[in-house]
């Protein structure tokens, strides 16, 4: 267990999170995808500052998680919105958002 | 067997992230993800972060996965008609962004003692003294973001 492949393992996971977020038509689908990509991230953030001793990489991941918390509920949020006036939740019918 | 450990955990993590993004149902894709977290936290246990491992499976896995299936069974449609939307420019880029992150870890200068993490007691001492006014800005964003969905999501919207 290096600080190698503890985080070409986080990039892993990040990349396959970035493919949901491309590829997933259903929008709960994308959040779910984000939320992998954030875990990622603080794997990243969490390894590095046990390879170095910083405490504070902690303190970081600890505000990441409580910030994506409260993005998921505003997410969440928009999805249900979405399936109200535009009765669908696929991402391609919401296209009109476009400019 | 610290080793052991962590190749298992990495493949657990990696297999849940692949069902994840590929799960025909979203169900089953809200449940792989559970496990990825769960896999996460487990992955911080070894890395001597404990308090992070409690908090993850409590927040992520507890809150924010009771909220999903909550919203996926109000939003209904839990399966997608076709499957990807242009999946091959998708993985290519993803493949790109994994390459690029893959070479630039393993340039990082490798450092030979490896320091660890202290107590949790040390995490809550510094989260109260020195980080104490993002600590209650965070409190105010968590009000707000209260607030905002539950305007977006109300039924009687006064126009």
């Amino acid at each position: 267990m290096t600080l190698a492949t503890l985080l070409v393992v986080a990039a892993a996971v990040f990349a396959i999170g970035l493919f949901g977020v491309l590829a997933r038509r259903h929008a709960i689908g994308v959040l779910l995808s984000i939320e992998l990509m954030f875990n990622a991230v603080n794997l990243a953030i969490i390894s590095i500052a046990w390879s170095r001793g910083l405490l504070a990489g902690v303190v970081l991941v600890l505000f990441g998680i409580a910030i994506t918390v409260a993005e998921i509920a505003v997410g969440l949020a928009l999805v249900l919105l979405a399936s109200r006036v535009a009765k669908s939740v696929i991402l391609d019918d919401l296209s009109e958002l476009k400019g | 067997m610290r080793d052991v450990a962590f190749f298992g955990l990495a493949a657990c993590l990696l297999a849940a992230a692949v069902a994840v993004v590929t799960a025909k149902s979203l169900f089953r894709a809200v449940f792989a993800l559970s496990a990825a977290l769960v896999a996460t936290a487990g992955l911080y246990l070894l890395l001597s972060a404990p308090l992070l491992a409690a908090v993850q499976i409590l927040l992520y896995t507890g809150g924010v996965l009771t909220l999903v299936v909550f919203a996926l069974v109000v939003a209904g449609a839990n399966t997608e008609g076709a499957r990807w939307r242009k999946p091959l420019p998708a993985a290519l880029m993803s493949l790109v962004v994994f390459a690029m992150l893959a070479v630039s870890a393993r340039s990082l200068p490798p450092t030979a003692p490896v320091h660890g993490l202290k107590s949790g007691k040390d995490v809550g001492l510094l989260l109260f003294s020195d980080y104490l006014v993002p600590f209650e800005l965070l409190s105010l964003l968590l009000l707000g973001a209260v607030f905002g969905a539950l305007l977006l999501a109300r039924k009687d919207r006064p126009e």
